[in-house]
């Protein structure tokens, strides 16, 4: 508290332009860089905006405009494709279920951002409810609704229902691979190494790759599963691998006295573990998590290759038939959107975050 | 009571125990696995085993660097297919270093201009998912005009939906092997001299520079051009390098994309240097850029090195998506070859021991370079 109040009396926020003037114009160089670079972002900013927004054709109904001498964007597309994009195959009558499904994991992701979340207790059980959530409206036949299979999902409530399982399995399994790689056991210990690398040098690709073509081959039929459960699996395996890393970095700083302390306590392990180290642990790792977490988000894009309908698959079909087939364009910048809008929050939030640590730690 | 030697025996005995069974039943796993192999195998009659690699495949792929046909062997293929992953990797690493450095250190900089350019670059590139950005890319190139009304710089360079094509010296693929691992062997040589980072890289591109002109003078008969500039010819371009759009894309989606990442490392790396050395620079007198060269610089590196290194390892793993758009790397290779063949266990081991043989070699190397940068004396 003390060390910020001296900053501020010592440094009085500036008034913009004499910000500006300091930071931007400050000599004949700095003054010609500035107009050049501001110059043509601003030229690129105006350019996207009149592309995406002043000759642009937003209705369905309008899709005649589109093309033939305009050259702006045609919002038509995802006018009439936004279904598909974002549920994919899932039966049109039934999209409100698919709607509240997605909103149960925003919600989920959204409300684990708040610090009265933060106990491990607390989190977990955020996490299964919303989870179940969504798995309950989106299958269905337990609650009385129509049953639909995990072969019609699609689109971005996909993307999210791979995204939501991989981080509720791979965060225990991290955890445990964690433990595993310090344990005083060398078989123990020797395995989890030796998986963690293992995983770790092969692009996430052949890991799912091998879950959804070779695994059948090695496992007897009644143990093989849906493929889709296969890749969440394998998916949750990278998760955990690369996790458990970021914990072992959480169990470093935690001195080794606080475990010793509590043996001479007479504290059981799991107790010590439990109630005295891994709070410690979950707060240090907090920062890089989120980066697991954001990556994780991005990486799930890549099921597309092993055949699954996420939302670039349904993206790409949005603009598969021949009508739809010159407006590319607009389909991409709109999924990239919603990447961008959930990445850079996300990111975003973990910057803060870890400023919010370092503040509190001093 | 149990005395404190029979409690200590009791923990002994059972931690004994727990490892017996997890050794139990990694064992059993694998028996399981081989006995479930052994059964749906003979079930689709498939033999296992590397026999296959001998035989013709007869299938076609987008992109080689030496002579190829539908008669080659499996093993040449696949090979072919391991030398596009290395080709494009170790490519997207050097040009994603340069460019990342580049957008990093400008984030440095005291001008906010500069720093929002930076900032813009590194939130938008690093925000998409990579194979989001190579589609695009992708998507893009392959919907620009045809040969005849490709887009042209100074009649030099064009780029049309075939691919892009530049001028390039008129060398024999081998020949550009030999040079490219010749400019290798400098570098390798420079970085056991232990000589300044800058006077390094300026005597490996005179090196390079070099070699290039020796194979030219060695290689090109009198009378033929040393470059040999492209141009439209029929439907097509002859002459120069062709640069395929599959290639193209996936350069530009990893480059941007992973140059994004290591702006960001080495803008933190940057950030950490402690202001006390640059202030002690200043009060010696040393100019900004010397301050930057020698002060700065140097003490970043420490830091950005082991982070560069897992950036430099997660781009050869990222040369996987060129499947998405039929790029033919080592992935693409091995999937197609699994389907064409039926010998998925076997593809797979050469999948993952070629990964795992990259990415052990590169972490070495970036070991290396790391026990070369640590300060002397510490």
């Amino acid at each position: 508290m003390q060390a910020s109040a001296t900053t501020t009396t010592q440094r009085p926020p500036d008034r913009l332009f004499e910000q500006l003037r300091r930071r931007a114009f400050a000599s004949t160089f700095d003054t010609v860089v500035s107009i050049v670079v501001f110059g043509t972002l601003g030229y690129l900013v105006w350019l996207a905006i009149d592309w995406a927004v002043i000759r642009a054709v937003w209705s369905v109904d309008d899709v005649g405009q589109c093309g033939q001498g305009n050259t702006g964007a045609c919002w038509s597309v995802i006018d009439a494709r936004h279904r598909l994009i974002l549920f994919g195959l899932y039966p049109y009558e039934q999209h409100w279920r698919s709607t509240l499904a997605c909103v149960a994991i925003i919600a989920t992701i959204v409300l684990s951002c708040l610090s009265v979340f933060w106990t491990a207790r607390r989190l977990s059980t955020l996490w299964i409810i919303g989870f179940a959530a969504y798995y309950l409206l989106m299958d269905g036949s337990l609650i009385g609704l129509q049953q639909v299979t995990t072969d019609q999902w699609g689109g971005l409530s996909l993307t999210l229902f791979l995204f939501a399982s991989v981080v509720l399995l791979g965060m225990p399994m991290g955890l445990g691979l964690a433990l595993m790689r310090r344990s005083e056991m060398p078989v123990i210990r020797l395995v989890a190494t030796l998986l963690i690398d293992f995983i770790r040098s092969l692009p996430l690709l052949t890991t799912l790759f091998t879950a959804a073509v070779v695994v059948p081959i090695l496992l007897p039929d009644w143990l093989q599963g849906d493929k889709i459960w296969r890749v969440i699996l394998a998916f949750a395996l990278f998760f955990a691998c690369y996790q458990a890393e970021v914990f072992r970095g959480g169990f470093q700083a935690i001195p080794k006295g606080q475990f010793e302390a509590g043996k001479a306590l007479g504290l059981g392990y799991w107790t010590i573990l439990f109630d005295i180290v891994l709070p410690q642990v979950f707060r240090h790792a907090l920062p890089s998590t989120i980066n697991m977490v954001v990556v994780t988000f991005k990486e799930t894009a890549i099921v597309i290759i092993i055949g699954f309908f996420e939302i670039l698959a349904s993206a790409n079909a949005a603009f598969g038939t021949g009508e739809w087939a010159p407006y590319y364009l607009e389909v991409y910048v709109f999924v990239g959107t919603i990447y961008w809008i959930f990445i850079f929050s996300l990111g975003q939030y973990g910057e803060y975050l870890k400023e919010y640590i370092k503040s509190g730690s001093r | 009571m149990a005395t404190a030697d029979q409690l200590r025996r009791r923990a002994q005995q059972r931690k004994f125990m727990i490892q017996a069974v997890v050794v139990a039943v990694i064992f059993l796993s694998i028996w399981s696995a081989v006995s479930s192999a052994q059964t749906n195998l003979t079930a689709l009659g498939i033999t296992s085993g590397f026999g296959f690699l001998e035989r013709a495949t007869g299938w076609g792929y987008s992109f080689s660097l030496i002579e190829r046909s539908i008669d080659d062997t499996y093993a040449r293929t696949l090979t072919i297919g391991f030398l596009n992953t290395l080709f494009l990797g170790t490519l997207c690493i050097v040009l994603s270093t340069i460019v990342g450095f580049l957008v990093g250190s400008i984030r440095d900089s005291t001008n906010l201009a500069l720093q929002t350019l930076s900032t813009t670059f590194i939130q938008f590139f690093r925000n998409i998912p990579l194979i989001l950005q190579v589609v695009f890319w992708y998507a893009l190139l392959i919907h620009m005009p045809g040969p005849r009304q490709a887009m042209s710089l100074v009649d030099m360079v064009f780029l049309s939906n075939r691919g892009l094509m530049v001028p390039m010296f008129n060398l024999p693929v081998t020949a550009a092997l030999g040079v490219g691992l010749a400019s290798a062997a400098i570098a390798a040589l420079l970085f056991w001299m232990r000589i300044s980072l800058a006077k390094a890289v300026i005597l490996w591109l005179v090196g390079t520079a070099l070699s290039i002109a020796v194979a030219c003078f060695a290689l090109i008969p009198a009378g033929e051009p040393i470059v040999s500039i492209p141009a439209l010819k029929g439907l097509r371009f002859r002459g120069g390098l062709e640069l395929s759009i599959e290639l193209l894309a996936m350069i530009i989606a990893i480059v941007l994309y992973s140059s994004a990442y290591i702006a960001e490392v080495v803008r933190g790396g940057l950030a950490e240097v402690p202001r006390g050395l640059t202030e002690a620079g200043q009060a010696l007198g040393m100019s900004s850029r010397a301050i930057w060269l020698q002060i700065r610089l140097p003490m970043a590196l420490r830091s950005i090195i082991p982070p560069l290194g897992n950036q430099w390892i997660f781009v050869m793993k990222a040369t996987t998506v060129g499947v998405a758009i039929g790029f033919s790397d080592l992935f693409m290779i091995v999937s197609t070859s699994i389907t064409q063949s039926g010998q998925t266990l076997e593809l797979i081991a050469i999948l993952m021991g070629a990964f795992l043989l990259v990415n052990f070699t590169l972490a070495q190397l970036v070991n290396l370079l790391n026990a070369r940068l640590q300060l002397k004396g510490h």
